[in-house]
């Protein structure tokens, strides 16, 4: 008798102590604070040097206030996206002129995210609806497109917008990577995400999405600069700014090495 | 190996590059020619955007000219007077090329006007070679002496005004032709990236009659000049020059040449010129099929308007 009483105690003890015991009707619990994500990049800036060959970026983040029950039912999901700089784009298309493959029709597209890295906890259709997708404009497919002009019908201007992503998509500027986001703890995860060899430079936007049951929740971002390491933003800068010494340049260093080539290698 | 290419924006394997060089470098030590119409190629077909391939080819050119001129000029076979005059007209050409080359660009048809020039001439030249040099072969064979220049026997050219004398090269011929053609390569070297060397050889034996032993310094001499002039103006007007691809190509290009050009003494003259057309005829079947099959893709994205 004396050991049930004590039994029922702790476990009294052991509700009152646990926010899981919001659910249940104690007077004395607080509202439950607001579910929020963070993330923290571990460096604002990469550089691409000489050896670049594309590059695994890795955010870290953090579910704040999480519901424990949702959370050990796993239900909590995070999507995490890079998104490059915007720029104006033209999308040509080919066809047959008199036998030969030329550029035919073209379409101009502003503010393009040059490239577009999304991870996600699992398979996109299992974390929301297409809706929530469209309204958030999140995924490679939902990404706002807009022509530089409307004077083509919307069939014309759908198939260069997919065009466009599908070319994207060749050369792996815009990529997917399903499970690349990885829970560590019950509200540590780690997003990792790939950058293309020809990732542009520029400021890219990292942004990280929250979903609890397949409902949007909450968002937050950050920024990171993806700029060219010393000697090849020198010479990209050279070659802008100051073009014609560039081309001198470019004159001599052929020069110079023709005439040590030849006295180097010489066979005669 | 990978490296970046700052002005390309991408990334390339540099030992790619580097054979790339190395053996169009053998091919044009072997030849006489600078061998941009063969990097040009080579660096589509690497997916070098057309724009940065012809740029950084004209740039790579100089390398390997100012290298297989020196060996000319020391042997004493290079008209320095007649390379002059080609050169004033090569200056003129190429600057109207860049302008033909940046309205194109906009155009959008820049990559089908480079291959479909590259398909005409190495196509027309490769095949005028081929033809040329095989009757060559066949005559020697029967014992006839091949003899390309014939005194006394003088075409339209020669009754052209404006004559000059042209001492090294044994010539006395109109201005006019010799500037002519001079313009007409400047102009492919800045739409093709090219030197002009493989159209710049025949020209000079078949239509000036100048010399075969001082042919090949004298296009070498002049193809320097022009080409350093497409380039100082492909980097001030388009910004395509990319200054380390470049000096890749030229490593290897200048190391390849030098062997290329030892190789080169021990084949006949005709031998040579049917190994060159045929050659250029490969090059040229092949941008030919890339125009006529239906291509990966039929999208392509390309920055701005």
């Amino acid at each position: 008798m004396r050991r049930r009483l004590l039994a029922t105690l702790a476990l009294a003890v052991a509700a009152w102590a646990s926010p899981a015991a919001a659910q249940g009707p104690v007077p004395l619990q607080p509202p439950p604070l607001p579910e929020g994500i963070q993330i923290g990049l571990s460096t604002d800036v990469i550089r691409i040097t000489a050896d670049f060959a594309g590059a695994d970026l890795t955010i870290f983040g953090s579910l704040e206030n999480p519901d424990p029950l949702i959370n050990r039912q796993g239900r909590y999901d995070v999507v995490v996206v890079l998104e490059g700089p915007g720029r104006l784009v033209t999308v040509r298309r080919k066809s047959r002129v008199l036998g030969i493959w030329m550029n035919t029709q073209s379409e101009s597209f502003v503010n393009v995210p040059e490239s577009y890295s999304i991870a996600t906890t699992r398979m996109p259709q299992d974390i929301t609806d297409q809706n929530s997708y469209r309204q958030l404009a999140l995924g490679t497919d939902f990404i706002h497109i807009q022509p530089a002009e409307i004077v083509d019908n919307p069939a014309t201007l759908q198939e260069f917008r997919t065009a466009l992503r599908e070319r994207k998509e060749a050369v792996g500027l815009f990529n997917e990577r399903i499970g690349g986001v990885q829970f560590l703890s019950s509200n540590l995860f780690r997003a990792s995400l790939r950058l293309a060899p020809d990732v542009p430079v520029g400021t890219h936007k990292a942004r990280a999405f929250l979903f609890r049951n397949g409902l949007f929740i909450k968002e937050t971002s950050a920024q990171l600069a993806i700029v060219k390491s010393g000697f090849e933003q020198m010479l990209f800068r050279l070659s802008r700014n100051h073009s014609l010494f560039y081309g001198f340049c470019a004159v001599g260093l052929a020069i110079v090495t023709g005439w040590l080539g030849r006295i180097v290698f010489r066979r005669d | 190996m990978g490296i970046y290419l700052p002005i390309a924006e991408m990334s390339v394997n540099v030992l790619v590059l580097l054979a790339m060089g190395a053996a169009v470098g053998f091919l044009s030590g072997m030849f006489g020619v600078g061998g941009g119409f063969l990097i040009t190629p080579l660096l589509i077909f690497y997916n070098i955007p057309p724009a940065i391939a012809v740029a950084t080819g004209a740039n790579q050119v100089i390398a390997s000219s100012f290298s297989g001129a020196l060996a000319h000029f020391k042997r004493g076979t290079l008209d320095v007077k007649l390379g002059t005059v080609l050169l004033a007209g090569g200056i003129f050409g190429s600057t109207i090329g860049i302008y033909i080359f940046a309205l194109l660009r906009s155009l959008g048809q820049l990559d089908l006007i480079i291959s479909l020039t590259y398909v005409a001439f190495l196509g027309t030249v490769g095949g005028l070679m081929l033809v040329e040099s095989v009757n060559a072969i066949r005559r020697s064979k029967g014992g006839v002496q091949p003899s390309l220049k014939r005194p006394g026997q003088h075409n339209w050219i020669h009754r052209l005004p404006l004559k000059m004398r042209f001492r090294t090269s044994k010539l006395f011929v109109s201005v006019i032709p010799v500037l002519g053609l001079g313009a007409g390569i400047g102009l492919l070297s800045s739409v093709m990236g090219v030197g002009g060397g493989f159209i710049m050889v025949p020209a000079l034996i078949y239509l000036l009659k100048v010399p075969t032993n001082i042919v090949v310094g004298t296009s070498l001499f002049q193809i320097i000049f022009v080409a350093a002039y497409t380039t100082i103006v492909h980097a001030e007007t388009n910004q395509t020059v990319d200054i380390v691809l470049a000096f890749i190509l030229m490593v290897g290009g200048v190391a390849g040449a030098q062997y290329g050009a030892k190789a080169g003494q021990r084949l006949r003259g005709e031998q040579l010129r049917a190994l060159l057309a045929m050659l250029v005829l490969a090059v040229a079947i092949r941008l030919a099929f890339d125009l006529f099959l239906p291509p990966p893709s039929i999208y392509s994205l390309a920055p701005g308007i």
